[in-house]
């Protein structure tokens, strides 16, 4: 006879606004895990709770900070960057992360997130690709692969997507890294070590989305699709990044792996002439 | 070897432009976070507090638009520092999006429009009375800005101060809505001392008492806490609760806009400005703002020569618009006259509050507002009755 399981207490407790959950996601979707992972790299950022901003744009993702129980912001479409990067340079006490989904940050967002990660920000950027637009009900955004299909591509997306990672290293950014909702663990070090450094950094993390994408392009489930993720993902930190293109529906490695971790001075106001 | 450190308020007379009076009004203020993108005419700004923030240890950050730029005022805006931007019409434009946010988030900022001809491109370094109706209507939804419209380089300096204790207080973007005309007019300023400037800060929460993050009293205006405070707030730019959890619900929806619309429209004589001119024993009124309303006051001057009994009111604030003052006149006077460096947007405004005939002096932007067409529609007036 099965015994049941009383649990008291979980140690991300303090970090989730009860009383807001359940959150909205379908089931299967990949956004959960990505929540956990970043609630626990701020339990072990040895950061106070209390420093920890995060800012989000519009969509699935962006909810993340309604639900995260520290100083968050749900600000317009594709603008959380610049929100953010006010606030770290305002107080930089503050240890500012932005959470927001592929077409928040690549289509109408995509300006802010190249000029940041140029001046080098002192901002962590985790951006959640799940191929399309979840919120709307699954339209074909910036990162859908070509011919992929989607409400707004019924005969296959004609357009080339971004390469996100490939995108950011070229703009400097000093930690660029690609992971998934299956990969908790390197997920989690790698938002811990985003926090530790100074400068833009930007992870790129792939999440199904069973509902907008992957029912339309035969991906099935929430769960199938993480099993994909096991079967195809490789780690290679070392990778030529104008290969690492991905397409779900092809049967190809998907790359994974911390690419980038340089220095590089952060965006400061403060002119030479004016530095101590 | 001279000090980089400069001096936040630079006490004396000066003789500057309207643009550089806008700069210097903020730092007296207390700005500490511009955030901007350079635009005719409002450029100079930008190059004052680029050079002039970095002096009085404040954040000079040049964005890659003016999405951008309103948006970051609001980030540095809930760190708890004053913060503005400056644009004009092609950038006013695109602000439009994220001064939304601001309404619904309640966050305090200043955006300067020194205004040029529209639409669009139009005419970058010409001057323009055309985005009045902008600043009331142009983020979607129902809102109530507040803005100012100096006439003077003086009142460039003076109305930005007052800008940011207006946004400080009520909780909201605040506007200066100058024209072309007067930012790059250049004319006497005088700074008083640091310990004259007026301030108004933002509502604060006592710490422990205010459980919610929009709770609020009779002023309808909540306290503002700070990010890294401890206070854990969500703010969204969705329909919200007291909490600050969004609630897409209509009963919300109808207590929140309401609320954020009667905070502004509850302090009405609080917040509206007007000066009237020669306004005692007037037949006719001319209503004005910005630069407009020096040629409108020249114009009242030269009818009162002529025995014709003109008289000017000069809107301060624009916007919540001085209904009140257009209707005492309404007993008073026998007809209006508007002046304007627009096809006519305020005149539409005087129309709703009088049923006195309300004439118009327009041009469509270029140059500031003649004497004459004034001065023509006051004669006009005159000999209608």
């Amino acid at each position: 006879m099965p015994t049941e399981i009383v649990v008291e207490s979980h140690p991300l407790d303090p970090l989730f606004r009860a009383d807001r959950l359940p959150h909205i996601w379908c089931p299967g979707c990949g956004l959960g895990p990505v929540m956990a992972c970043y609630a626990e790299a701020i339990l072990d950022s040895g950061i106070p709770q209390d420093n920890h901003v995060v800012v989000s744009g519009i969509g699935c993702t962006a909810r993340i900070p309604g639900y995260v129980n520290i100083d968050s912001y749900h600000t317009t479409h594709g603008r959380s960057i610049p929100f953010a990067s006010a606030m770290a340079v305002c107080n930089s006490n503050l240890e500012v992360s932005v959470i927001s989904g592929d077409g928040d940050m690549f289509a109408i967002g995509g300006n802010h997130l190249l000029h940041a990660a140029r001046r080098n920000v002192d901002i962590n950027v985790i951006c959640v690709n799940n191929f399309n637009y979840g919120m709307t009900g699954g339209q074909a955004g910036p990162t859908t692969p070509g011919g992929a299909r989607t409400s707004t591509s019924p005969y296959g997306c004609y357009e080339a997507p971004f390469n996100v990672p490939w995108v950011v290293a070229s703009l400097g950014a000093v930690f660029v890294a690609r992971w998934t909702a299956l990969h908790v663990r390197q997920l989690k070090n790698a938002i811990s070590h985003a926090m530790e450094k100074k400068g833009f950094t930007f992870i790129e993390v792939l999440a199904p989305c069973p509902i907008g994408f992957g029912r339309p392009n035969d991906l099935g489930e929430g769960l199938d699709e993480m099993r994909l993720y096991l079967e195809e993902c490789v780690v290679d930190p070392d990778v030529d990044l104008a290969r690492a293109n991905i397409d779900l529906r092809q049967k190809e490695p998907i790359v994974l792996g911390n690419f980038v971790d340089i220095e590089r001075p952060p965006f400061t106001t403060v002119p030479e002439a004016f530095r101590e | 070897m001279t000090s980089l450190r400069g001096e936040r308020v630079l006490t004396g007379r000066h003789f500057m432009n309207g643009d550089t009076a806008c700069a210097e009004g903020a730092l007296a203020a207390g700005l500490v976070f511009f955030a901007g993108y350079p635009i005719t005419p409002s450029t100079e700004i930008a190059e004052r507090l680029a050079r002039r923030l970095p002096e009085v240890s404040g954040h000079y950050m040049q964005m890659e638009d003016e999405l951008a730029s309103m948006c970051a005022i609001l980030g540095a805006s809930w760190t708890g520092v004053r913060s503005m931007t400056a644009t004009s019409g092609p950038g006013f434009s695109l602000m439009m999006e994220n001064i939304g946010l601001g309404m619904i988030t309640e966050t305090p900022c200043v955006v300067i429009n020194i205004q040029r001809g529209g639409p669009s491109t139009g005419l970058p370094t010409l001057t323009a009375q055309a985005d009045v109706m902008q600043v009331k209507w142009g983020s979607h939804g129902d809102y109530e800005p507040i803005a100012y419209a100096p006439s003077t380089c003086q009142e460039a300096f003076d109305f930005t101060i007052k800008a940011f204790n207006a946004a400080d207080r009520y909780r909201i973007p605040a506007f200066v809505m100058a024209d072309e005309a007067v930012g790059h007019m250049t004319e006497r300023v005088v700074i008083p001392e640091a310990s004259e400037i007026p301030y108004v800060g933002r509502k604060r929460p006592v710490p422990g008492e205010q459980k919610l993050l929009y709770e609020t009293d009779d002023s309808l205006i909540p306290a503002m806490p700070f990010a890294g405070e401890g206070y854990r707030m969500h703010v969204t730019g969705l329909t919200h609760d007291e909490r600050g959890y969004p609630d897409t619900t209509p009963e919300p929806h109808e207590r929140l806009v309401r609320r954020m619309s009667e905070k502004i429209q509850r302090h009405a004589d609080d917040i509206i400005e007007v000066e009237e001119w020669q306004l005692e024993d007037a037949d006719i009124a001319v209503v004005a703002f910005g630069s407009t309303a020096r040629t409108a006051r020249r114009a009242v001057s030269n009818a009162r020569e002529e025995g014709i009994k003109a008289g000017l009111l000069r809107l301060i604030t624009i916007w919540p618009f001085a209904s009140k003052h257009i209707k005492a006149l309404d007993g008073r006077v026998r007809a209006f006259v508007m002046a304007e460096v627009n096809l006519g947007q305020m005149v539409t405004q005087v129309e709703r509050f009088t049923s006195k005939p309300v004439l118009r002096a327009n041009h469509a932007g270029g140059k500031m507002m003649p004497t004459e067409p004034i001065y023509d529609a006051i004669l006009e007036a005159s000999r209608a009755n």
